[in-house]
């Protein structure tokens, strides 16, 4: 029942600040459309952000900034070794 | 695919396995490691990860998987609701082939004219309460942090809509009462825990900090991916050779220390802390979610003077030892033989999350831990 993988948002519907109208984002999945209630996510995503989604609701939004920085701790972890070899993405 | 493939590189996965064999080596002694989450059970497995790690991590998986959690009387009590006359169920998925006390499934029930429809989200449920304004839909309520604001939000939503034939049954669970029942028993000997990541992104890192304290254990967050599986057990590894018991967070890019406020203040608005029973745990005293009383009519307990079973586990199956980490699936007789996939006899082989079909998908070509 757990997603993993995080998905890209193709289209907001809503606003953050009104409940009472629907509030949803369009997410691809491998070139299908499907709708993610935005109920419970910790900040309002943009168009281009990607969800980690639960039972069809998005819980977390991330940006590319955060992924990065994920990524440059990884690179830290073996930054003292001998022979420090430089990764592209 | 994006913030997916950076984290499976080949290269950068090389770099952490050789970091991580370097201090596991420099410590010298077997780690005992548990994965919580059944979601990370999974990956380590099907990543290769577990062939690979050094020869000195031993992983336990722990009570992460919230199908195998659930107790067979909550089970026989699914089947119960199913039966009466002028309901019809939603369930996620694996809980549609897991048997009851006496090996009856959800399965079985709709096969023999039960309504019963597999759903990906609550949300699916209301709307089929809605398409069914004559029957009352009942959703059984199972899972973690992650999943108890989606249905918080889906009752809410009922609760606006006026939707009065959607009910839930809730045998929602939270994650730490059973850590600091389960690792405060000395007998596991564990060094360290691997949380969970998606219940983390919702309860927040700091949640840890009480197993740091008197239990002494390393707690890392990890996300799902090899790498980051890797960075975790690297920061996990240098704190025991440290002798550090701190919580630290190798999934900075969906978890923060404090956690997701809105998803919190969501579910308390719905749910309040209740003793709830765990498969092979017993009942721990607060660890789940009882919907309160101002929500009452959408709860499935009260509507429908509900009783839950005291019940035996099937016979033979190991599963309550399995999700304690005191025993892995190759010691279970019943392994493979007369349990299997295809036809399960325990919670941990119906979900794949669970420990057993895990063993079972890919066991084979792991190196086994722990006590084989
Ligand atoms: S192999 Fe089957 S019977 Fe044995 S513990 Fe696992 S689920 Fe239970």
């Amino acid at each position: 029942m757990c997603l993993a993988v995080p998905m890209k948002v193709i289209e907001i519907r809503g606003s953050a600040d009104d409940f009472l109208t629907e509030q949803i984002a369009v997410v691809d999945v491998d070139g299908i459309h499907r709708e993610t209630r935005l109920d419970v996510v910790d900040h309002w995503p943009e168009v281009g952000d990607y969800l980690i989604i639960h039972a069809g609701f998005a819980i977390h939004s991330l940006n590319p900034h955060e992924a990065a920085i994920n990524l440059e701790l990884m690179r830290e972890m073996f930054a003292k070794m001998p022979q420090p070899v430089a990764i592209e993405n | 695919m994006k913030y997916v493939d950076e984290f499976r590189d080949p290269v950068l996965t090389g770099h952490l396995l050789r970091e991580l064999a370097a201090t596991t080596a420099a410590i010298a002694r077997p780690l005992r490691i548990m994965e919580v989450c059944g979601t990370h059970t999974m990956a380590i497995f099907r990543s290769g990860l577990r062939a690979l790690l050094p020869p000195e991590i031993e992983l336990i998986s722990g009570p992460g998987c919230p199908i195998c959690v659930t107790s067979a009387g909550h089970i026989d009590t699914f089947l119960h609701m199913a039966d009466l006359p002028g309901t019809r169920l939603a369930v996620f998925g694996d809980l549609f082939r897991v048997p009851g006390s006496n090996g009856r499934t959800l399965a079985d029930a709709r096969a023999r004219g039960a309504k019963i429809d597999v759903v990906y989200s609550p949300t699916d449920a209301l709307e089929l309460a809605r398409q069914n304004p004559d029957e009352l839909m009942i959703f059984p309520g199972i899972g973690f942090e992650t999943t108890t604001p989606a249905i918080a939000a889906t009752i809410l939503t009922a609760s606006h809509q006026n939707i009065d034939n959607f009910v839930v049954f809730s045998t929602h669970k939270t994650m730490l009462p059973p850590l600091m029942a389960l690792l405060g028993d000395p007998s596991l000997g564990l060094d360290g825990l691997l949380c969970p990541g998606h219940v983390s992104t919702i309860i927040g890192a700091s949640a840890y900090l009480p197993l740091t304290g008197a239990n002494h254990l390393a707690c890392v967050v990890s996300g799902f991916e090899p790498t980051d599986i890797l960075q975790a057990l690297i920061l996990m590894a240098r704190q025991i050779k440290e002798n550090r018991a701190e919580v630290e967070n190798a999934y900075t890019r969906a978890v923060n220390w404090e956690g997701n406020a809105r998803a919190k203040a969501m579910v308390d608005t719905i749910f309040e802390p209740a003793d709830m029973e765990w498969r092979g745990l017993g009942v721990i005293p607060g660890s789940g979610l009882a919907i309160k009383e101002r929500f009452a009519r959408f709860d499935a307990q009260p509507r429908l003077s509900l009783v839950v079973p005291n019940t035996k586990e099937p016979a033979g199956c190991l599963c309550g030892q399995i999700l304690k980490g005191i025993t892995t699936p190759p010691h279970c007789p019943l392994f493979g033989r007369r349990c299997t996939p295809a036809g399960p006899i325990g919670p941990c082989m119906v979900s794949s999350e669970g420990t057993c079909s895990a063993w079972f998908a890919y066991g084979n070509e792991s190196r086994g831990t722990q006590d084989s």
